[in-house]
């Protein structure tokens, strides 16, 4: 009844080609910016926000990266938490090193140099397929792990593994309070959600999903497997370099390695592809997921705190979080946007089905 | 440059490339028979071992106590087979992929919260000193332990081997590896192949787990040499089992002699990468492995 766009006529060129061809879907979009921008920051507590909104935000960006490269151009990574890490440290030594750099512009180099080695270790993409592909991306993941960890100069010569982020200033104002990281990482969030909203709209992104599809055939269609995959990769490595480069200083507040490990990497993939494969509204889905799961399975258990050693619990959140990841995929294979899709669909016709 | 000590560190890297190659077995056993690229593996390597250690520790005779192991190894398979498997029959591969990462989080929980997370002690009976004739013979000193334990890989090598390829069962399991739906349609029980794979791919498990685990000690990191079978398994090619041994001695051979050789230039460490970027050259020239089967690509 409400969801329906009858009525609803392109007269125009620009009308046929807007992002959000639907009144309400942009309605409901407005809503939704203005509930993060105004609402949010006012109801939520502090605790929401450094430890949920923050980080929910930092991964979707990251997973919205990795989506880029699975979900839109079909190649597979195992290695996007390593790339996370070198936009962190990237950040960390442009900021440091180089005195008076504004921090915006070293979030923006961060995702350069992590751009330049994401197309590095893309490059075998090119000869090697599928599974083969995923386990050669662990090589980038292991190698920069062990860089930043044996190589000192990474690290400014210091012995101790975990770097304190220097403050962060934008046009004279610090920012540190909860409320201004927030934004800062919502704004930096939402401008790249738009350029990847119309990026997987345009030529590039119907490329990607040609090549996805089948790469034989878009080869024949005249689609270069060179500069499309390695396309593929650079972009979605600079969404991975500037959420790392987020991660390590606002959430984090410091830069260490261990933030940055495998098991980070499969966390990213479970994110996009319990979110959706190719989607991006499944990208934030995914990672609200992730994010919340461990913290609710984690707040369910502290109910049994006292009655079962605390050993097991951990054990019991494993076995819950296998679970749950396993029990989603039975369910729906196609993700949480898949889901809001059906809604969609369902909306159209309420309250007369037939 | 010393002669014998090259030859030293490149027969104990080939036959610690060999216990790889025991992980890395379980994988292609699981890949040849569905096209399931199964991650849990080392976690059932881990479940297999902790089990049979807490078993011996119970004071249960050691033969007794495989057998239970083996049982349990064959119950988690059907089980894995009915409530992860089948629901996601003709889901595309990588959702198969994400549902055994999500059993490796399972099964590690499971081992530990059944079991306990301490470091079990484990003798297999078997000597890790220098095996006595080889030393006297040629002065080169090679773990008496590491012989067995590639012994008892070639022989697993070999027995699957056969079984694969002169058994019903194993021609039934070659043809549902091809395709699913031709394998269907002339009557193999797709269900009941599954579940002897990842039996077979249990006792596999268990077979690694108890030699890694004399080795390491029965504890949680036995999980984590899944990452060492990765680079064995791309090496020698996802669905052949004669390359998992070949990718092992090559891989165990190249990091052992990587680490003596070339460390000291970079600073150490290197071991844990090296496999990595040595299977990505092999790929770059051979994307399927020595001994994959490549994938003829049609339009």
């Amino acid at each position: 009844m409400v969801y329906r766009e009858s009525g609803q006529f392109k007269t125009t060129y620009a009308n046929d080609m807007a992002m959000f061809p639907i009144t309400q879907d942009r309605w409901g979009l407005t809503v939704i910016i203005v509930i993060a921008v105004v609402v949010v920051p006012v109801v939520a507590s502090n605790y929401w926000i450094t430890s949920l909104l923050i980080p929910f935000l930092i991964f979707a960006l990251a997973a919205l990266g990795l989506n880029v490269l699975t979900g839109y151009a079909g190649q597979l990574s195992l290695g996007h938490a390593g790339f996370m890490g070198v936009g962190a440290y990237a950040a960390y030594n442009l900021a440091t090193r180089i005195p008076d750099m504004p921090l915006l512009l070293s979030f923006l180099g961060a995702g350069l140099i992590t751009t330049v080695v994401g197309m590095l270790f893309g490059l075998p993409s090119l000869r090697i397929k599928g599974f083969y592909l995923a386990v050669a991306t662990l090589a980038a993941q292991f190698i920069i792990e062990w860089a930043f960890s044996s190589i000192g100069w990474f690290s400014g010569g210091t012995a101790t593994m975990t770097l304190d982020t220097p403050p962060m200033i934008i046009f004279g104002y610090r920012i540190h309070t909860p409320r201004q990281r927030y934004y800062l990482t919502l704004g930096i969030v939402m401008l790249l959600t738009l350029l990847a909203k119309n990026l997987v709209r345009s030529q590039v992104g119907r490329a990607w999903m040609a090549m996805r599809d089948m790469d034989v055939a878009a080869e024949a269609m005249g689609i270069r497997p060179l500069t499309t995959k390695l396309l593929a990769f650079a972009i979605s490595s600079f969404y991975a370099g500037v959420a790392g480069a987020l991660y390590g200083f606002v959430f984090l507040t410091s830069v260490d390695i261990t933030a940055f490990e495998l098991e980070r990497s499969f966390r990213l993939l479970f994110m996009v592809i319990i979110g959706g494969l190719g989607s991006i509204l499944g990208s934030f889905l995914g990672a609200a997921f992730i994010v919340l799961l461990p913290i609710l399975i984690n707040n369910a258990a502290t109910l049994f705190v006292g009655t079962v050693p605390t050993n097991l619990i951990a054990n019991i959140e494993l076995m819950v979080f296998g679970g749950l990841i396993i029990f989603f995929l039975i369910v729906e294979p196609y993700g949480l946007a898949r889901l809001w899709h059906t809604t969609k669909e369902k909306l159209r016709l309420w309250p007369f089905p037939h | 440059m010393n002669v014998a000590f090259f030859l030293e560190v490149l027969i104990g890297g080939m036959l610690s490339g060999v216990m790889y190659a025991l992980v890395a077995l379980g994988f292609v056993l699981i890949f040849k028979s569905s096209g399931v690229f199964n991650f849990a593996q080392g976690a059932m390597v881990l479940f297999s071992a902790l089990t049979f250690v807490r078993l011996l520790e119970m004071h249960i005779y050691f033969w007794l106590a495989l057998a239970l192991t083996l049982i349990v190894m064959i119950v988690l398979a059907m089980a894995i087979e009915r409530l992860v498997l089948r629901p996601l029959i003709n889901q595309p591969l990588i959702i198969l992929f994400m549902a055994t990462i999500g059993l490796n989080f399972f099964l590690e929980g499971l081992a530990q919260g059944v079991w306990d997370n301490q470091v079990h002690g484990f003798e297999l009976g078997i000597n890790d000193e220098p095996f006595e004739a080889l030393r006297q013979l040629t002065g080169i000193l090679v773990s008496t332990f590491d012989l067995v334990a590639a012994l008892i890989a070639g022989t697993l090598v070999l027995g699957l081997s056969l079984f694969f390829h002169k058994t019903r069962i194993g021609r039934a399991l070659r043809a549902v590896s091809d395709d699913h739906q031709a394998a269907l349609s002339v009557g193999i029980p797709l269900h009941h192949i599954w579940s002897i794979t990842w039996a077979a791919a249990g006792i596999v498990a268990l077979v690694a787990g108890m030699l890694w685990g004399s080795r390491l000690g029965v504890q949680f990191s036995l999980s984590l040499i899944t990452l060492k079978a990765l680079p064995v398994l791309i090496l020698g090619g996802f669905n052949s089992i004669p390359g998992a041994i070949v990718g092992g001695l090559i891989v165990g051979a190249s990091e052992k002699l990587a680490e003596v050789y070339l460390s000291r230039f970079v600073g150490g460490g290197i071991e844990n990468f090296f496999p990595y970027l040595l299977a990505m050259v092999f790929l770059i020239f051979r994307p399927y492995g020595l001994f994959g089967d490549e994938i003829i690509e049609r339009v």
